[in-house]
């Protein structure tokens, strides 16, 4: 069960003298919901970027699902889902294009397309709206779907990037509960997020301050630690002593 | 309230100020275009290269090709084999090869003297370039002409442009272009800019009157554009050397018109548009290519099919360059181009009449 | 007389009905949220208040003036922060606020005193461009071109979205504060945890309003036994819970599930019935706000 499936050790990304993420180093097991919190340029993002292989770390080694990510961000890129608010779906592709799409971007023949796929709409209780415009979608239906389908290729990590913002209640537990099936399965999960009450929902969180870790437990030892109420209070106690904005 | 409105000319010009690129742009094209189309692309006839085919060299085919060669604007590249004709076309050896035929002065004598015959000279043109070949071939048909027979058949005169440089004739349509370019699409799309940052419901719940911000927003254009207006002139002066002997003050005079007019159909693309791509997709699709193809600035209004004669007269860039063409190259005073500028105040009347009404201080 | 009284406002785009039949009232000197997702018709309402929309039907009075007719006299005593920050990002901090005062027909030296406590905190940024500043302080900034011309009615659309936790919880500080000097302030958010920050609440969803009360009195509202229940296997404690007797409902929140109990529900019988779960804990809790906002929105 502790499998590590993200290990990241003194990780560095620097923009000319700045230093976006300073030495930074965690693990992250199998199955788990790892929430990876920040304030507004506390250096999330980059972080990010070099986990999912899309940049490259100045210093420092780290590895998720297995593949080194200064050597083999290809072989990351193929093993991974993703999913974020500002970009998820095509709107203007049908709920089943979109699926045929980006099972094609992730390397799925067609046989395993169509199984997935037709998986993944029966769960969701999608089937009869396979051919309905994305756009035409309520927005919390759209985020149900493209958690769908950034699990599409069964990857072992997925990035959520800021997901459920501006939905309902009702719609963001469903998409919540998406989450657990999906971490129950065998999927780790790793969520970024400045909504500290998305944070309680997580197995363990991280919470970044001017590029470093600056604190790293479950929620529930994290507030005793802190003694705090709520998550809001940690980060709250934690980024007033940050020094740099966006 | 007079301060205030001081204050929103002097946002907008910050705004542009602070766009560089965007200014360097618009300040760099007009001067761009002119020497482009003033040196480089020219229609007119040009060192064109002559190769000649002649079976035997009589008096008359020798007396031709010595006023062909004496010609300033064909060079004569001598004579060559009819099995020479394709690769000296091809490899640019010659844009145009003349053919006599064996029995040249015999023909042309009979033809001298009214008695009817067949061609005798073949003109063979390489027309990848159509104008050129167009206008070289005419001019070789003239000269040679004049060859054939001592008594010139017709006689053709180029007025006001004797040389056919082209470049008199761009320059009209150049200034019909840039201030749509300046006053219309920089205007309309830095009005939608507001509405897509969402500056524009702030400035519609206050108490100023839109109207006002959106003339305000005008004034540095208008600025711009009377700048651009005077760096063409003084280009098309002292580097095109074109004359402009009607007198500078009836351009201006139009040209403002014209400017007041591009600013007004910038505002009512800007009622049109949400977001500034669109508002630069109308510009340029709506109101470039009409003043490319239907203004006589490429192609003479004549020449097109009658549907799009028609239509051209709703062009505004039509009126203005053709006013503009008068002024600058015939001399004409500005009150010969009356109907223009009468034409253009209509219409600047009524686009500045169907924007403010449909410039709406809601946002539905 | 109140600062804003709203009667059977409807709006629709279209097809969609964004507002459908909405009435309240805001008192002089009041905080009111407007809390609810997005869809919920929260930027329509702002929109209609601030006299950029007219309405379908019904009708809105702000400082007494109908949204319509009066639309002239309201806007230049309204404030208004639109949901994305309305600044011009190429210009200064003190260039937009310069701009935002001449547009009022008044100076920063006039409101200084209003807008001090907040623009202190970003006027050594003053020469620095708008569109490089955090989110946070772009929020300050919005803030205090909003308030330059000492509006009496302050609407501001979801000013805590996409800020940090801190500069969220330094906003609403800010609220209280113009509060205490006579402002009435119209906010909305779609963070539920923000609610008990406003005096009076509305809990909005699609175009509807479901309830209006003080926060506490929308928490008394709950009239369920509420139970918050954990254990090692999260997702599988939630696919039993519901169905066990005398469950009404059960959902993920945060760390916990919340278990809404009916009359019959017993707690002894309910382990029971779960059987052998790991680390199992349930525990007597107090209902949220996001707790009546699901029950109002399952009825």
């Amino acid at each position: 069960m502790n499998d590590i499936v993200i290990s990241v050790r003194e990780l560095s990304k620097r923009f000319g003298n700045f230093t976006a993420v300073d030495r930074i180093s965690f693990d992250v097991y199998r199955g788990e919901i790892f929430g990876f919190m920040g304030a507004n340029g506390a250096g999330k993002t980059t972080a990010m970027r070099m986990l999912c292989g899309l940049s490259y770390p100045t210093s420092g080694k780290g590895s998720v699902a297995g593949y080194d990510i200064m050597h083999e961000g290809e072989q990351i890129k193929r093993h991974i889902g993703y999913m974020s608010q500002r970009f998820s779906l095509y709107n203007d592709l049908t709920v089943w294009e979109n699926m045929r799409l980006f099972a094609g971007i992730y390397g799925l023949n067609k046989s395993q397309t169509e199984q997935r796929a037709t998986e993944l709409l029966e769960r969701l209780n999608f089937s009869s709206e396979c051919n309905t415009l994305v756009g035409s979608l309520p927005l919390g239906w759209k985020q149900k779907l493209s958690f769908a389908i950034a699990t599409i290729h069964r990857p072992e990590v997925v990035f959520l990037d800021e997901p459920t913002g501006g939905v309902d209640p009702i719609t963001r537990r469903q998409f919540w509960e998406m989450i657990y099936e999906a971490a129950e399965s065998g999927t780790t999960i790793f969520v970024t997020t400045h909504y500290m009450d998305e944070a309680e929902y997580c197995t363990r969180v991280s919470i970044m301050v001017d590029g470093k870790v600056q604190a790293l437990d479950t929620p529930t030892r994290l507030k005793q630690q802190f003694a705090a109420e709520s998550m809001d209070e940690v980060f709250r106690i934690l980024a007033r002593g940050a020094q740099r904005g966006e | 309230m007079k301060q205030n409105f001081a204050s929103f000319v002097k946002k907008e010009s910050l705004h542009i100020l602070r766009d560089t690129r965007t200014m360097l742009i618009v300040m760099l094209i007009p001067v761009v275009l002119m020497v482009l189309f003033g040196f480089a692309i020219s229609t007119e006839v040009n060192n064109v290269n002559v190769a000649v085919v002649a079976p035997n060299r009589t008096d008359g085919i020798r007396d031709a090709v010595e006023r062909l060669s004496q010609n300033e604007y064909f060079t004569f590249k001598g004579y060559i084999t009819p099995d020479d004709i394709d690769p000296y076309l091809r490899s640019g050896k010659a844009s145009a090869v003349v053919v006599f035929a064996s029995d040249y002065d015999r023909g042309v004598t009979q033809a001298a003297t009214g008695v009817p015959t067949k061609p005798v000279i073949q003109l063979i043109a390489d027309a990848s370039n159509v104008n050129t070949a167009g206008s070289s071939t005419a001019y070789l048909q003239s000269i040679l002409l004049g060859a054939a027979s001592q008594q010139a058949m017709f006689e053709t005169r180029m007025l006001f442009n004797p040389q056919m440089r082209s470049a008199y004739n761009f320059v009209p349509g150049i200034m019909g272009l840039i201030f749509i370019l300046v006053c219309a699409m920089m205007t309309s799309v830095s009005i939608v800019r507001e509405k897509e940052v969402g500056t524009m419901e702030v400035l519609l719940v206050s108490p100023v009157r839109p109207v006002k911000i959106i003339f305000a927003k005008m004034i540095p254009y208008f600025a711009i554009s009377c700048v651009v207006l005077v760096t063409i002139l003084l280009l098309a002066r002292y580097l095109l050397e074109v004359p402009m002997s009607g007198g500078v003050g009836g351009i201006f005079t139009i040209s403002l018109l014209y400017l007041i007019l591009s600013l007004s159909l910038g505002l009512l693309v800007s009622t049109i548009a949400q977001t500034q791509v669109v508002a630069l997709l109308i510009s340029a699709v709506v109101m470039m290519m009409p003043i490319l193809m239907l203004s006589g600035m490429l192609f003479p209004i004549e020449n097109l099919p009658k549907f799009f004669q028609v239509i051209s007269n709703i062009v505004p860039a039509r009126w203005y360059i053709d006013a503009v063409r008068k002024m600058m190259i015939q001399g004409l005073p500005i009150v010969a181009v009356w109907k223009n500028c009468a034409i253009l105040l209509g219409m600047t009347i009524a686009l500045l009449g169907v924007s403010l009404k449909k410039f709406n201080d809601k946002l539905e | 007389m109140s600062a804003i009284e709203v009667h059977n406002l409807s709006k629709s785009y279209g097809k969609v009905q964004a507002l459908d039949s909405v009435s309240f009232s805001v008192e002089r000197g009041e905080l009111f949220g407007l809390i609810g997702p997005d869809g919920a018709g929260k930027t329509t309402l702002f929109r209609l208040l601030t006299t950029l929309l007219n309405p379908d039907s019904g009708s809105a009075e702000v400082n007494g003036c109908d949204t319509a007719k009066d639309y002239l006299a309201i806007r230049s005593r309204v404030g208004y922060m639109p949901g994305r920050f309305s600044l011009y990002p190429d210009l200064s901090v003190e260039e937009n606020l310069q701009f935002f005062a001449a547009l009022f027909g008044v100076t920063i030296e006039d409101s200084y005193d209003l807008i001090a406590p907040i623009y202190k905190q970003i006027e050594p940024f003053r020469t620095r461009r708008a569109g490089k500043l955090s989110g946070g302080m772009k929020q300050k900034l919005a803030l205090s071109c909003a308030l330059i011309h000492r509006p009496n009615v302050l609407f501001l659309d979801e000013p805590t979205t996409g800020v940090d936790a801190v500069s969220r919880s330094e906003l609403w500080d800010m609220l209280s504060e113009l509060k205490e000097r006579g402002i009435t302030i119209l906010v909305s958010t779609p963070y539920m945890d923000e609610a008990s920050r406003c005096d009076r609440i509305a809990l909005c969803n699609e175009g509807r309003i479901l309830k209006i009360d003080t926060p506490e009195g929308i928490v008394r509202g709950f009239d369920k036994q509420l139970y918050g229940i954990s254990a090692k296997n999260m997702f599988a404690l939630l696919e039993k819970a519901r169905t066990a007797d005398g469950v009404e409902d059960c959902y993920p929140f945060g760390e916990k599930h919340h278990l809404v109990a009916r009359e019959e529900f017993d707690e002894a019988k309910f382990v029971a019935q779960l059987g052998d779960i790991e680390g199992l804990q349930i525990i007597r809790t107090a209902p949220t706000i996001e707790d009546m906002f699901i029950k109002l929105m399952k009825r």
